[in-house]
């Protein structure tokens, strides 16, 4: 074991991976000589060589187009999007092509590209930097969609991810790179160091895609969480003293229902939560299905908690960010009505 | 000095419903004319290619020049029977879906050459990224024609499933990737899939086809960066045939420069072909394969033709093109060609010509009636309704098994 943020973890996971297969390759925008602006790619191209880890155009739906062809070809591709926010240029290549190669072909072709891409806000990235678009795709059949949420998820998942005979959309949560974050902008930044997932294997092992975790035990209201918001969330729960039991999701294609079905038919109360805009966003997919499975064992209504339906503002950041607060606001409505 | 206009320019065709067909307009090189530079040229000395026409076949059907690829007697009657094959084979098709039997079809008419000679002059292992009128590419490569219609009439034998439109064919097994009805989305598909085979040091290239509407997508522009940075192994087809559904070449920026001309820009070598002369057809897609497979890079071939039928089944040309523009077209008809190529060489004959139209079209209503056998769309039996929830994911998850139950299949 060794401490490792999640760069760190995210780059030990492509080293295993690429060590293991030589069709595994890795390139983005300033992903290859460079080791992406984020540094996650960053030693792959010393180590294998230029052709496994490269840097590429300026052009997402080229780079994702690529990665389909050399998947077609046997290849195992790993393709950095810099930011989250830049992934609609490629939304044809990954809605119309990626996702449905597998199926429009009948199986005689398949494409299990990963696109990995950081997301989510709270690092003063402004409208452009700080994007949470994951419902986008899970709405597109054909692709699995995993968020993580710490180092070791996010190692293992993403070797799961690059294993995967499926095309993945991988996001992760850049507030999340360097240390866990409660909500608060105003404390001193945490590190990985002192949390026990900060501990990363050095070797290869992978967690199961379409698995969730129970990270925090409760009996009095479920608060399923995915990404930074597992942290909010826990933070929550921790300041008021509540006993919520929290679900880290880590999947959202496929979603783990069986874990959050049991967890609610538990504590008859429910609180769902994305860092993106409210409107048709993934948690009002968890209250639909929620109430499907827990109609009769809910004691009040699902809550959500979510980014407002504005674009990711700059200044007024921690406005728009969903913080500890809009969860005991939302967990005192649940336990309340 | 340059006439100023400062009008809002919109471009328009030089003819209309009601006019006279008129290709005055069009220059055409005399054949033999154009030289033909090593392989292994630099791609910026490609440029005079880019503007000018590689035409092999002349008005007199013999071929000359520089490019004259120099073939058999027998390689060039199978091309022409391939080519017929795809005509006779459209024809059928337009007809069984007038009357019912299938969705939608889409014709080659006129631009059989443009797929069959290509597919001849490459290697059968090379992957093919098409779109979605180069049929004559399965032709060529001997596909089943029978199981091309039960793709068409998405019937209990489609190899997709019923999952695809017709035309939309996929052959893996003929090299031979998933067509997409979403356009030039495999152009830059292509050169991933040729920068893979070079990855893993094999000699197969890829080669692409799109519409020269289609270059006016973003991914016209990614596939040329691509195959531009990374000098990979493909060659990418503009198949300028004038016309996107209705609208004509000069809206996708064709009355500025030639189509081909673009690839210099991205320091590619161009050519630019008669794309209804089957020896030019040939000659340069096998200078192309070449050049890739020596390490050279791509080249982008611009193949000018004329698309002489409609667009689809859902589509009336006499609504934005004269009538029997097709006839005028200033280079002539790819079958007739070739034919008339061979004839002059001794190597065919009316009688002979006439006895395989005939032996083709046969061979089509034959592969129809068998076809049939395995059900239509309308009458079925189809794929197993199930089977729509199959091929998502490697294995359906727990939504997709649910939504199976729901369905009760």
């Amino acid at each position: 074991m060794a401490k490792m943020n999640m760069i760190q973890s995210l780059n030990s996971a492509l080293d295993n991976a690429m060590e293991k297969d030589p069709n595994v390759i890795s390139f983005g925008e300033d992903a290859g000589y460079f080791g992406g602006v984020f540094r996650v790619t960053a030693g792959l191209q010393e180590k294998y060589g230029l052709d496994r880890s490269f840097d590429a155009p300026i052009n997402e739906a080229a780079i994702t187009a690529m990665a389909i062809g050399m998947a077609a070809k046997g290849l195992r591709p790993v393709a950095e999007i810099q930011f989250a926010d830049y992934i609609f240029p490629a939304i044809d290549q990954i809605v119309s092509e990626l996702s449905r190669i597998r199926y429009r072909t009948a199986g005689q072709f398949t494409t299990p590209v990963v696109v990995r891409t950081p997301c989510g806000g709270g690092i003063r990235g402004g409208q452009t930097h700080s994007m949470s678009p994951e419902a986008f795709f899970t709405q597109v059949p054909g692709i699995q969609v995993i968020m993580p949420s710490n180092p070791y998820d996010a190692k293992g998942l993403l070797i799961a991810a690059i294993e995967s005979p499926d095309p993945v959309v991988f996001f992760e949560p850049k507030r999340l790179y360097n240390g866990p974050f409660d909500g608060d902008p105003t404390k001193a930044l945490e590190t990985w160091a002192k949390h026990e997932k900060g501990e990363v294997p050095e070797g290869h092992y992978t967690l199961p895609i379409g698995k969730a975790e129970v990270v925090r035990e409760g009996n009095d209201v479920t608060i399923v969480a995915y990404g930074t918001l597992v942290h909010v969330a826990l933070a929550a729960a921790e300041r008021e003293g509540i006993d919520a039991e929290i679900i880290d999701l880590k999947t959202l294609v496929p979603y783990d229902i069986d874990t959050i079905a049991a967890s609610v038919n538990k504590t008859g109360r429910c609180v769902v939560s994305q860092e993106a805009p409210r409107t048709s966003g993934f948690a009002a997919e968890l209250a639909a299905q929620i109430q499907e499975e827990c109609f009769y064992a809910l004691e009040a209504p699902i809550q959500r908690v979510t980014g407002w339906d504005t674009p990711y503002p700059h200044a007024h950041e921690w406005a728009y960010f969903p913080g500890p607060q809009r969860f005991i606001n939302a967990i005192r409505e649940v336990l309340e009505a | 000095m340059t006439q100023t206009d400062p009008r809002f320019h919109v471009p328009a065709p030089h003819a209309r419903p009601g006019d006279t067909p008129d290709f005055s307009h069009i220059e055409v090189p005399p054949a033999g004319e154009a030289k033909r530079p090593e392989p292994t040229v630099a791609a910026h000395e490609t440029r005079d290619l880019a503007t000018g026409l590689v035409r092999v076949l002349d008005h007199n059907h013999q071929a000359v020049g520089e490019w004259d690829p120099k073939l058999d007697a027998e390689p060039l009657r199978e091309g022409l029977k391939h080519m017929v094959l795809t005509r006779v084979y459209d024809d059928r098709m337009l007809k069984l879906q007038r009357q019912g039997k299938m969705s939608f079809y889409m014709k080659s008419t006129g631009e059989e050459a443009v797929a069959v000679a290509a597919a001849m002059a490459l290697d059968k292992g090379d992957m093919v990224f098409p779109s979605y009128r180069q049929q004559g590419i399965l032709f060529a490569r001997g596909r089943d024609i029978v199981d091309m219609m039960c793709h068409c009439i998405s019937n209990s034998r489609d190899n997709l499933k019923g999952r695809q439109l017709p035309v939309h064919y996929t052959w893996a097994e003929g090299n031979f990737f998933s067509i997409s009805g979403n356009l030039t989305t495999q152009f830059p598909q292509a050169v991933g899939y040729a920068m893979a085979c070079q990855y893993k040091g094999e000699s197969q290239i890829a080669a692409s086809w799109i519409g020269e509407g289609s270059t006016a997508e973003g991914d016209f522009h990614g596939a040329l960066v691509l195959a531009s940075t990374y000098k990979a192994p493909v060659i990418l087809n503009v198949v300028n045939n004038q016309w996107a559904i209705s609208t004509f070449q000069g809206i996708a920026g064709g009355q500025a420069e030639t189509f081909a001309l673009k690839g210099q820009g991205y320091g590619l070598a161009t050519l630019r072909i008669d794309g209804n002369d089957f020896l030019a057809v040939y000659a340069a897609t096998q200078w192309a394969a070449e050049r890739a497979r020596a390490g050279l890079g791509a080249t982008v071939i611009e193949s000018y033709t004329y698309r002489a039928d409609a667009h689809s089944t859902s589509d009336d040309p006499s609504g934005y093109r004269p009538k029997g523009e097709e006839a005028k077209w200033p280079l002539g008809d790819p079958i007739e060609r070739l034919k008339q190529h061979l004839i002059g060489l001794g190597e065919w004959d009316e009688e002979r010509h006439a006895a395989l139209e005939k032996e083709l079209d046969e061979l089509v209503i034959k592969s129809y009636k068998q076809a049939e056998s395995f059900g239509t769309l309308h009458d079925g039996p189809l794929s197993p309704v199930e089977s729509i929830f199959e091929d998502v994911y490697a294995e359906p998850d727990w939504r997709l098994r649910r939504q199976r139950q729901d369905l009760g299949v």
